[in-house]
Order: structure tokens, then C-alpha cells, then sequence
């Protein structure tokens, strides 16, 4: 199988199985099997590329050429194939999760549920591999438009309102700040493929590229970052498998993968490193880490917490890429892929939590830990890794980041870390104490085990992983590294 | 078929009629496409003394946007035309439809001016007659409206002609462009070129002439809307851009007189007002007909920049929005098949009852919205760019933020569409039959494919503003 092939196959893959799990709506066990196999399919796809991006290739595609000089066009670069394979991968295991889950809560509607989730995953993949920016922007439309109906699925009015805050935010900074960026780079570079080292070294002014920069950072609405932000608590309305790979995953990540994309694609490290107009962007980036790991230490509701605890974390990835050295964008490269794994255990775990015991505040969870040993015990091996805390994988990527800091001398960069850390351990450490140390209230409601076993594999799984990229982070470690190596003739 | 005075007789020959226009209309593009120029003299008299065909680049495009919606809303007409209209006067509506095809493509391939008129004031006709029969008695009042709005646009158009004629003593809009170099005295040039460009502002409705447009669009049978909403406007904005640059000569037109700047706050006042308008509509049709009023806006935009890439975006959206807005209409009318009326109040639930329309009215919205990989987002993108080449900073951000009520609107249909638990009247509403189901996603199927391949419908409104800028020949 040729590369370019495989490229299509990823996104073409994910559709295919959607038309088939519409297809299968009337036998919930084949439907769920086509959920699976097409996981692992993805997965297998996107791995086959793998031996050829470390190697140094760069396999590419053409689909169309849809305006002149704009192509629908795929390119596999080592970011892109570090997310690729972090959200394909985690796609099997959410699979597995999801059908304990819908299943263990009576969910309605789970066809168009596995449906929408098969299209989010080829759209993730189409940003994953896009070649030029209207590619990255034309699946960036259509992930927000396919997690749309799984964001307002329980069809509540509250999941209205969050589906509205959802599109306002995300297709209104999109459509308005993002496309305008993309056409303003078209203009002045005559170009919008990613290319090594930027398309726009000697076209812009100074102050040009600093409102370009903004355009960019605040037009990827999905990377979070304050006052574009609102969106992710929002989507929390969802069911519990859809937080945990879409918006701790793939569409955050989706997010901060563009930004640092852009940066590194489209300005070139070394281009922007000179500029002074873009300064501003590691404050607005610190300040969206503190504020809303504040905001996260103040929620009560679990699902609520991880969120803001996600809106920080997203500013880790941006606020590396803007620190500008070699060693904080492969920090940053690696933050997607080590905080996807501590983030998604933790929601699996609030999740299991949900269907075991009903519970959705962090107050009712005294006790908790010795019922569902399994899942408290994954919690807390998500709950370190965000933090930070070795043997866990969020370790070595903030190992990294903070590297980057002392090399680019911004000691308020590192201020913010360290406030960070302990404030993310201030958020989450009380939950993994409440749940093993204290005693709830012995009532009916505490007659409860652990969740669904699919849900425990799972969570299970994500967990095992975290730990395992501690040890062995050679094939991320590589890919970031060839991010920021010196370009090959 | 008034002879005939048979239905189903009088459909299969407008069907027949419709196709045969779409043959001769792709013929036309392909024939002009290298940059010719047809001409044919009417019962062989001469130009300038006997009235001209010509085609060219510009006009082949509009003939053949036309002739595409005729071909597709022709299959799709019949039933909805046995449900929305009486019986006995099945064989007068597929009349009039010939008519105003005829009257619609003889405005596009005509070289004169009065001969101009004349086919305008048939379309007209014949479209007042059609608004008429749609079954709401609201349609009546509508028609009526619609009728003197336009005879004043044609009386307008007529004299302004009128005038030129005075001037330059020719008809013939190839040999009038020539003439008018040589004319000395520019009062009369100029009250001509204000009669017309209201006169045709009307007929396209540009805002703040629009009035007429929601009741028709919102009371006419659905096939007439969806007809004379993808065309009628479109032949209009031809018509208005055949005189700017081919007649006046755009030097005398944009340069002399502030045409650009008025061109623009018009075009501009209509996206933001008729969008913001079109949100608090109870009528799905009237809100898709003040949508239509913004995207017009969207055209006359492009055009009022006054430049190749600008022009290729305002001729492009004439293609991409009389696909969007025709194939919306389309659907809706098998929703007012099944339904009778397409209120907010009346749809709720109806994404379980009839999923494939609902769907298509998503996309069809989403092309509006102007997403990628729809032909909205073609014209948007180049609207956007022809801001930007001329440093217009504010347009650009002005035409990206009004797509935001563009999504207001189109979500109003979404929530009222899924979010609402169909009442019984809803569950029990079969999809709309095949006949009208499979057009309608032809053309919503069409806006996705020429969002992802652009070379017929960008490539020709480039050839067709390529051919404008060139001026009179």
C-alpha cells in the first residue's frame, strides 16, 4: 500500500464505517462491532505511515484542486502523525468505553452517536494530515459541525444552549478571525502549503505579524485559550465518552495541534523568534493557565473541573510554541500527546464514576475509592500526570516545556508553572485523598461496585499507557524531535 | 400548450423545453468559452437595424445558471404544482413557466436594448402570473405588489433605454457603446444611466428596493420560488452589469460618479439588515426569501469593487447562491406538500419525519453560512480576498461577521427541526416523493460538488468578468 493511499484511507476509513454503523442501526451488536473493527483499521492505517515519517519521509497526497492554487491536499509531517496516531489509538479504547458506557446508561440514540463519532475521527484525521491551511480549516469546520449533534445528544434544553455557545464560539471565531488569517496569508504569501521554516519569512511587517498571529491564535477557537474558551465547559453536556476523546482529545488537541502547526508551518520559528509585535502571546497564554486552573480548583462539578483543568493545559502546548526554543516546542509537541492520555483516563474514570454511582460532584465522592479501587487507582495515575508528578508521561513533556523556559530566559514562563503545578495538584489531589482516605455516608447509594467491565478495561488501558510513555517515549520523543531539527535539503 | 389545454401534456413539453435550453446553453458556454463571440441577426436584417443575438463568455454563464435550475425545477414541478394549484389551471402555469424561461433567457443572449425590455417585461408577466397562483390568498396581494414594484422598474428601465436611444440613435447595446464615446452633452448619459440602474435595481431588489421580494418568494407556489428566486434576480444583476461595463464603458460609470461607494453601502446595509431581518421570520420561506435579499448584497459587493477579482466573486455567487437558495426552495416545498404551510411554530420534530429534506436544508444552510467545501464558501473566499487586495480591512471582517447571522438563522431551523419532539400531526408526514426528493438533492448535492471543484463555475465567472473588464467590443 502506497503512503498516499493510506493518507486517504485515514480519512475515508472513519466514513466508511459511519455508512456502515447507519447501516447496522438495527443490530446494536453489529453496529458496535463495525465501531471497533473500523477503530482498529484507522489505527493500523495510521500506524503504516509511521515507520515512513520517522524515517525522515514526508509522504503526501492530492485529492483536488478546488480553487486555482488551492488544493485539498494532505501532507504527513511528525506532528501531525504524533496526533494521528495519540487520537487513532485512544479511538479503539473510547470504542470499548463507549459501549459500557451507552449501554450501561440506556442512552437514546446511539446510532447517530457511534455515527458522528466515526465522522469526528476522519475529520480529526484530515486536520491531522492536512497540507495547506484550507485543508486544516475545511476539517476544522467539519469536526465542530460533526460534534454539534453529540455535544446537544441528550436534546435537553441545556444541551441546546451549550450546542449554541458551542457554534457560536467555535464557528464564530473560525469563520471570522481563522478565515481571514488564512486569506491574509494566501494574499501576502501567494502561497498556504506548511512549509518547513514558514511561508512568510521577509513578506510581512513586524506589526503585520502580530495581528496575524492573533487572528490565528484566537481564530482556533478549539485551542481554548481565554477569552475563547467558554465552548469546552459547555460541551460537557455530553455523554462522558465524547468528553473524554473529543474534548480532552481530539478536538482540543485538534486546537492546540493547529496553533503550534501555524507557528511552526506558516510563521517559522525562526521568522516570528525576531519579532517583537508578537509578545503578547506567552501573557495571554500564562494568564489562560492560571485563571482557569483557579477556575477548576473552585468547581465542585467533576466534569466541570477536568474541563477548566483542559482549558489550562491546552495554554501549556500554546504558551510553548510561543516561547520559541527547540526544546519548548518539542515540549509542546509531546504536551498533546502525554496530556491526552492523563486527560482522557480521568474522564473515563468521571464517567465510570457516573454510571456506578451516579455521582457528578467532587464533594460526594468521600469513600468512593474503595469501591471502585480500579478506577480511583487510574484517577490518580491521570491526576499525577497532569500534574506532572514522575512515573506519569505528563512528566516528561512539562520536563521539557520547563527546559524550554530556562533556555529562552523567561522566568515569568517558569513562575507560571510552578503556580500551575501546585495548582493542579490543589485541584486534584483532595479528590484522590477524599476518595481512599474518608469515609462517605454508608447509605443505599453507596451499594455500588465498579462501572460496566468494558468501562474499567478502558480506563484501565489509558492508564496503563500513561504510565507506560514514561518509560518509553522513544517514537513521540523522535517525532518531536524532527519537528525542530535544521531543515534536510 | 394553451392550445392543448391539457396538464400533464403541457408538463412533459416544459420539461422537454427546459432540457433542450440546457443543451443549447452548455453548447453556447462551450462555443464561447475560448474567448468568442456569437452573433446572429434576427430574420437577417443587420445590426444595428435589425436586432442582435450575442453571445459572449458573460452571457453564455447566465444562460446556462438559468437553464440549469429550469431543467431541474421542470422534473421536480409536477407534483408539487398538482398539489398547489387547481387542476384547470394546470396547463396556463406550465405556459407561463415556458414564458418566463423564454422571457428569462431571451434578457441573457439579446444584444438590444428594447428587445431587452421587451423580454423582461415577458418574464415579469408571466412570473406576476405564476406568484399569483400559489394557493395562499396572501399570493394575490403579493403578486400585485410585485407587479407595480416592477412595471416601475421596467417603465424606469424602458426610459432610460429611451434616452440612450435619443442620444446615440441605436438600439444595438454593441453599436450604443461605440456611439456613446462620440457624445458630447453628458446630462442626458447620465439621467439614463440613473433610470436604469434603478429601474434594474428594483427588478434585482437591491436593497432598500427589495420589498416586493419576501411576499412573492414567501406566497408563490414552491416551484415558482425556487425558479424565479435562482434566476429572475441573477438575470437582473447581469442585465445591470451588461450596462456598466459593456454600454457605459466602466470609465464613465465608476470613475465619474461614486457608483462604487453607493454600490457598496447599499450592498452592505442589505447583508446586515435583510440577514438581521431574515432572523425573526415566523415563515421559513419568507426568512429564506431575506436571506436571498442579503446574498444579493453579497453580488452587488463583489461587483461594487470594481475589480477582476471582486467581479468573479459577485458572478460566482451568482451561480453558487442561485444553487444554495434553489435547492433550499426545492425542499421546502416538499415539506409544504406534506405539510401545507412551513411555519416555526408548524415544523417542530420534522428532522425525524422527513430526515432526507431536513438534512439537505442543513447543507443547503451551511452553504449559505458559507462552510468550506460548499460553493458558499467559494464566494466567500474570494469576497474576502478582493477586500483585502484593495486594504478594506472592515469589509473583510464585515463579510465574515454576517455570515454569523447567516448561522443565527439557518440554526433557527436546525433546533426547530431536531430539538423539538414531533406533535402527531408531524409523525404520521411521509418524505416528499421521489419526483421532487431527487432534484432537490441534485442541486444540494451540486453545492457540495462545486465547493470542492470549481473549474466550470469559477472558471466561467472568471471568463465572464474577464470579458466585462474588457469593455464594449
Amino acid at each position: 500500500m502506497t503512503p498516499g493511499i493510506a493518507i486517504l484511507g485515514a480519512v475515508a476509513v472513519p466514513l466508511a464505517g459511519a455508512a456502515l454503523i447507519a447501516a447496522a442501526h438495527r443490530m446494536p451488536n453489529l453496529r458496535e462491532a463495525v465501531t471497533l473493527a473500523t477503530s482498529v483499521a484507522l489505527f493500523v492505517l495510521v500506524v503504516s505511515l509511521a515507520p515512513e515519517v520517522l524515517a525522515g519521509g514526508r509522504p503526501a497526497a492530492r485529492l483536488a484542486e478546488v480553487m486555482p492554487g488551492i488544493e485539498l491536499a494532505f501532507a504527513v509531517e511528525p506532528l501531525g502523525m504524533l496526533f494521528a496516531l495519540i487520537a487513532s489509538g485512544l479511538w479503539i479504547v473510547t470504542s470499548v468505553y463507549s459501549i459500557g458506557y451507552m449501554r450501561g446508561n440506556d442512552e437514546q440514540h446511539q446510532t447517530r452517536y457511534y455515527v458522528c463519532f466515526a465522522g469526528a475521527l476522519a475529520a480529526a484525521m484530515g486536520i491531522a494530515f492536512a497540507g495547506n491551511l484550507f485543508t486544516l480549516f475545511l476539517f476544522y469546520e467539519v469536526l465542530t459541525l460533526v460534534t454539534y449533534p453529540l455535544v446537544t445528544h441528550h436534546g435537553t434544553d441545556e444541551a441546546r444552549r451549550a450546542g449554541r455557545l458551542y457554534l457560536a464560539l467555535l464557528v464564530g471565531s473560525s469563520i471570522v478571525f481563522l478565515l481571514i488569517a488564512i486569506v491574509w496569508t494566501w494574499q501576502v504569501a501567494g502561497t498556504i502549503d506548511f512549509v518547513r521554516g514558514g511561508i512568510l519569512s521577509g513578506k510581512v511587517s513586524n506589526t503585520t505579524m502580530g495581528i496575524l498571529l492573533a487572528l490565528y491564535v484566537f481564530g482556533i477557537g478549539k485551542a481554548a485559550v481565554m477569552p475563547v474558551h467558554r465552548w469546552l465547559p459547555a460541551a460537557m453536556v455530553a455523554p462522558v465518552p465524547v468528553s473524554a476523546l473529543l474534548h480532552a482529545v481530539a478536538v482540543v488537541k485538534a486546537g492546540a495541534f493547529a496553533v503550534v502547526k501555524v507557528v511552526v508551518y506558516v510563521f517559522g520559528v525562526e521568522t516570528i523568534s525576531g519579532m517583537t509585535s508578537v509578545d503578547w502571546l506567552p501573557f495571554v497564554a500564562g494568564f489562560t493557565i492560571i485563571a482557569a486552573s483557579i477556575v477548576a480548583l473552585r468547581s465542585d462539578n467533576l466534569k466541570r473541573r477536568l474541563a477548566y483543568s483542559t482549558v489550562s493545559q491546552l495554554s501549556y502546548v500554546v504558551l510553548a510554541a510561543a516561547l520559541l526554543t527547540p526544546l519548548s516546542i518539542v515540549g509542546a509537541a509531546l504536551h498533546i500527546a502525554t496530556h491526552a492520555l492523563g486527560k482522557i483516563t480521568l474522564f473515563f474514570a468521571a464517567g465510570a464514576i457516573y454510571t456506578a454511582a451516579h455521582k457528578t460532584e467532587v464533594s460526594q465522592l468521600a469513600g468512593i475509592g474503595r469501591r471502585m479501587p480500579w478506577t480511583m487507582t487510574a484517577f490518580t495515575v491521570g491526576a499525577l500526570s497532569v500534574i506532572g508528578v514522575p512515573p506519569a508521561a505528563g512528566f516528561v513533556s512539562k520536563w521539557f516545556i520547563v527546559s524550554g523556559a530556562w533556555q529562552a530566559g523567561n522566568h515569568l514562563a517558569i513562575a507560571v508553572f510552578i503556580a500551575s503545578t501546585l495548582l493542579n495538584a490543589a485541584y486534584f489531589m483532595p479528590i484522590v485523598y477524599a476518595a481512599f482516605f474518608r469515609h462517605g455516608a454508608e447509605d443505599a447509594r453507596a451499594a455500588h461496585g465498579e462501572a460496566p467491565w468494558p468501562m474499567v478495561v478502558a480506563l484501565t488501558a489509558t492508564a496503563g499507557a500513561t504510565l507506560a510513555l514514561f518509560f518509553v517515549a522513544d517514537v513521540p520523543l523522535e517525532l518531536a524531535r524532527q519537528l525542530v531539527e535544521p531543515a534536510r535539503s | 400548450m394553451v392550445l392543448l389545454r391539457h396538464g400533464a401534456t403541457a408538463w412533459l413539453l416544459a420539461v422537454g423545453i427546459s432540457w433542450v435550453s440546457l443543451g443549447t446553453a452548455l453548447a453556447l458556454l462551450a462555443e464561447v468559452s475560448g474567448g468568442g463571440l456569437i452573433s446572429y441577426y434576427l430574420g437577417s436584417w443587420p445590426a444595428p437595424w435589425g436586432i442582435e443575438y450575442r453571445v459572449d463568455a458573460a452571457n453564455a454563464y447566465l444562460a446556462l445558471i438559468v437553464s440549469v435550475i429550469a431543467a431541474v425545477v421542470a422534473v421536480y414541478m409536477r407534483r408539487s404544482v398538482a398539489a398547489e394549484v387547481p387542476h384547470e389551471r394546470h396547463y396556463l402555469f406550465y405556459a407561463m413557466y415556458a414564458l418566463c424561461l423564454a422571457g428569462l433567457l431571451g434578457i441573457t443572449v439579446t444584444g438590444d436594448g428594447f428587445n431587452m425590455f421587451v423580454f423582461f417585461e415577458i418574464s415579469s408577466l408571466a412570473t406576476y402570473v405564476l406568484v399569483a397562483l400559489g394557493r395562499d390568498r396572501r399570493a394575490l396581494m403579493a403578486s400585485y405588489q410585485y407587479l407595480v414594484m416592477g412595471t416601475i422598474g421596467a417603465t424606469f428601465f424602458v426610459i432610460g433605454v429611451g434616452l440612450l436611444y435619443l442620444m446615440t440613435g441605436t438600439l444595438n447595446l454593441a453599436d450604443m457603446a461605440a456611439r456613446l464615446r462620440d457624445v458630447t452633452e453628458p446630462r442626458p448619459v447620465l439621467a439614463a444611466l440613473a433610470f436604469i440602474t434603478v429601474g434594474i435595481s428594483l427588478k434585482l431588489a437591491l436593497f432598500p428596493l427589495h420589498l416586493w421580494l419576501p411576499n412573492a418568494y414567501a406566497y408563490a407556489p414552491s416551484a415558482v420560488t425556487a425558479f424565479i428566486a435562482a434566476t429572475a434576480t441573477k438575470v437582473s444583476v447581469y442585465v445591470l452589469l451588461r450596462f456598466y461595463y459593456s454600454v457605459f464603458g466602466e470609465s464613465a460609470v465608476f470613475s465619474a460618479l461614486p457608483m462604487g461607494g453607493i454600490l457598496l453601502a447599499l450592498s452592505l446595509a442589505a447583508i446586515f439588515i435583510a440577514s438581521a431581518v431574515a432572523i425573526f421570520q415566523g415563515n421559513v420561506k419568507r426568512m429564506f426569501a431575506y436571506s436571498s435579499v442579503a446574498q444579493i448584497g453579497y453580488i452587488t459587493l463583489g461587483v461594487s469593487f470594481d475589480s477582476a477579482t471582486g467581479l468573479t466573486a459577485g458572478i460566482v455567487h451568482l451561480f453558487n447562491h442561485a444553487l444554495t437558495k434553489g435547492g433550499l426552495f426545492l425542499l421546502l416545498g416538499g415539506i409544504a406538500l406534506r405539510l401545507g404551510a412551513v411555519r416555526f411554530d408548524a415544523i417542530g420534530g420534522i428532522g425525524r419525519a422527513m430526515p432526507l429534506t431536513s438534512f439537505g436544508i442543513v447543507l443547503g444552510g451551511l452553504s449559505l453560512i458559507g462552510v468550506p467545501a460548499t460553493v458558499g464558501f467559494v464566494s466567500k473566499w474570494y469576497l474576502v480576498l478582493a477586500a483585502l487586495e484593495r486594504g478594506d480591512w472592515w469589509i473583510a471582517f464585515a463579510v465574515v461577521a454576517s455570515s454569523l447571522l447567516a448561522v443565527v438563522y439557518v440554526w433557527r431551523f436546525v433546533e426547530a427541526a431536531y430539538f423539538h419532539a414531533p406533535d402527531a400531526r408531524i409523525a404520521k408526514l411521509r418524505e416528499a416523493p421521489l419526483s421532487m426528493l431527487v432534484p432537490a438533492w441534485l442541486v444540494i448535492a451540486a453545492c457540495v460538488y462545486f465547493g470542492l471543484d470549481t473549474d466550470l463555475t469559477l472558471g466561467g465567472a472568471a471568463a465572464a468578468a474577464g470579458e466585462l473588464l474588457r469593455g464594449p467590443r
